[in-house]
């Protein structure tokens, strides 16, 4: 009686899961490793029915910082990588783990900070100064401190002021090791100072007390760009299927729908690939 | 899923893709308990009769590995799978079934080590009974294994539990890929980063009902088979 009953439930278990793993089959599928600013600001959820529709071919999204992305690429356990932190993605393809690196698109990063700002940054136009009032005046400041594409450019920003930030940080400097909506969730609690991405700041929905600081400066730009993983490093690699999606981001049809991702009547990210020559 | 939406608006309108959601974790948790039990269930009742040296070594161990960090089965199975890894050539890393492998080595120690516990018990009061009736040593196992399947039913439950409610090897292994492996805990950690919170917290507070009434129908078949077991 009991053999049956256990049976059964086996049976529906087995269901279950062939149920919620059709796509286990090799279908037309590819593994993009990307960042948590593409995946959270929504552009992937825009223009991934497009692709798909063109070319039947599923784009399974695995969003993480632009170090772990390119590790996840290594590794092989992705077919292509799209992130945003250039000298990384120049040594990526150097070590032979990426075939070519094509510039896709820019957005900007802004300097978010408390209203009541007090470091006295706002309105100011210069990144670099904003950085050395806020060290100046020890006011808080939240870092990603995650080896992320926007940690580099976090870091890269301090140089740029003049300030050697691994002497300089102290109880004001706080490197929390997560995501870009954990950081900015960190900093609505704690009024801090934080560099974050145009994308999830414009999504973000917990603000609290936080407005953007400092935005517009030419050195907060943040350039993306895609690679195809290696498939003589990686046999694995669905080369193909990966090309052809990289293909269709630097096409003027992909670039258009870029372009076209809005939130709130903002355009968060600008198409700049170089048109192939072929 | 839409930020304006709250979670009690996403079930009354029957959200696709939230019951897609819900039907995945479901499912990878009830697979993980189930390969858990089959290979826990048994481990457990031998260790409980089994006299070997260095026994009590294996049962601290054992009784240890209940607290296993989910990070860190997530990070070795991620290991194992990646496509550098010794298992790579199956491709199974970002998949649902990577999601049941870290999971069903997460909750097979909490199985195996209250089966443990619960058949050694019940061994003190069979022993002399099983001896004198010159049973073989499985079938005392089949005999214990059957006689406390009450009493085990909670530690499947215990299993069930630990793994639907744990983020760390989900997120590792299956990637929190949308429409693919994206898990009512992933989704909660999603809508986190996102500052959702309204949302992350309605889809908590889901997860949690959802707990209960397993819980709750795990109760009434084991009323039931009570009864009939008289």
């Amino acid at each position: 009686m009991l053999s049956r009953r256990i049976f059964s439930a086996i049976a529906t278990l087995l269901l279950l899961t062939a149920g919620a793993t059709p796509a286990l089959t090799q279908d037309q599928s590819i593994v993009v490793a990307s960042t948590t600013s593409t995946q959270d600001s929504g552009l992937f959820g825009h223009i991934l029915p497009m692709f798909k529709q063109k070319t039947g071919i599923d784009v399974k999204v695995v969003a993480q910082g632009t170090g772990q992305a390119l590790d996840t690429g290594r590794r092989g356990d992705a077919d292509v990588v799209f992130v945003h932190a250039k000298a990384q993605e120049e040594k990526f393809i150097e070590e032979g783990f990426g075939v070519k690196r094509f510039d896709v698109m820019y957005n900007d990063f802004v300097l978010i900070g408390p209203k009541s700002d007090p470091a006295g940054v706002s309105g100011t136009k210069d990144i670099a100064a904003a950085l050395a009032m806020i060290e100046a005046k020890d006011a808080p400041f939240i870092s990603r401190g995650d080896k992320s594409g926007t940690h580099s450019a976090e870091l890269r920003l301090w140089k740029v002021a003049g300030i050697d930030i691994e002497a300089a940080k102290g109880p004001w400097y706080k490197e929390i090791g997560q995501g870009m909506g954990a950081a900015l969730n960190t900093a609505a609690a704690m009024d801090a100072y934080v560099l974050s991405d145009r994308g999830t700041w414009l999504s973000f929905q917990n603000r609290g007390e936080l407005d953007v600081a400092v935005e517009g400066d030419k050195r907060l730009f943040n350039q993306y760009g895609v690679m195809l993983v290696n498939p003589q490093k990686h046999p694995s690699v669905k080369a193909e299927a990966g090309q052809r999606f990289i293909d269709w981001l630097v096409s003027p049809e992909g670039q258009k729908s870029i372009g076209e991702f809005k939130i709130d009547g903002q355009q968060l990210f600008f198409p700049n690939a170089e048109q192939q020559r072929s | 899923m839409s930020e304006e939406l709250s979670a009690w608006q996403l079930i009354a309108s029957g959200d696709a893709t939230l019951f897609a959601i819900v039907r995945l974790s479901l499912a990878v948790t009830l697979s993980a308990v189930a390969i858990a039990a089959v290979i826990g269930l048994p481990l457990g009742a031998l260790l409980a009769l089994a006299r070997f040296p260095g026994r009590s070594a294996v049962v601290v161990v054992l009784n240890g590995f209940m607290g296993l960090p989910p990070v860190i089965v997530g990070l070795s199975v991620y290991l194992l799978l990646s496509r550098s890894g010794p298992l790579g050539e199956f491709g199974l890393l970002f998949t649902p079934a990577a999601m049941v492998i870290a999971q069903a080595v997460l909750v097979l120690p909490i199985i195996a080590a209250l089966t443990r516990q619960t058949i050694e018990d019940l061994w003190h009061e069979y022993r002399e009974e099983l001896t004198a009736m010159d049973v073989g040593p499985l079938g005392q196992v089949a005999t214990l294994l059957w006689d406390s399947r009450f009493s085990l039913f909670t530690a499947l439950l215990a299993g069930f539990g630990r793994a639907a409610a744990e983020v760390g090897t989900v997120m590792i292994v299956g990637g929190n890929i949308n429409g693919f492996t994206r898990t009512m805990t992933t989704t909660v950690a999603l809508e986190t980063s996102k500052g959702n919170l309204p949302l992350a917290v309605g889809l908590g507070l889901i997860l949690i009902f959802l707990i209960i009434l397993i819980n709750a129908a795990a109760w009434g078949v084991r009323l039931w088979s009570e009864q009939r077991a008289g």
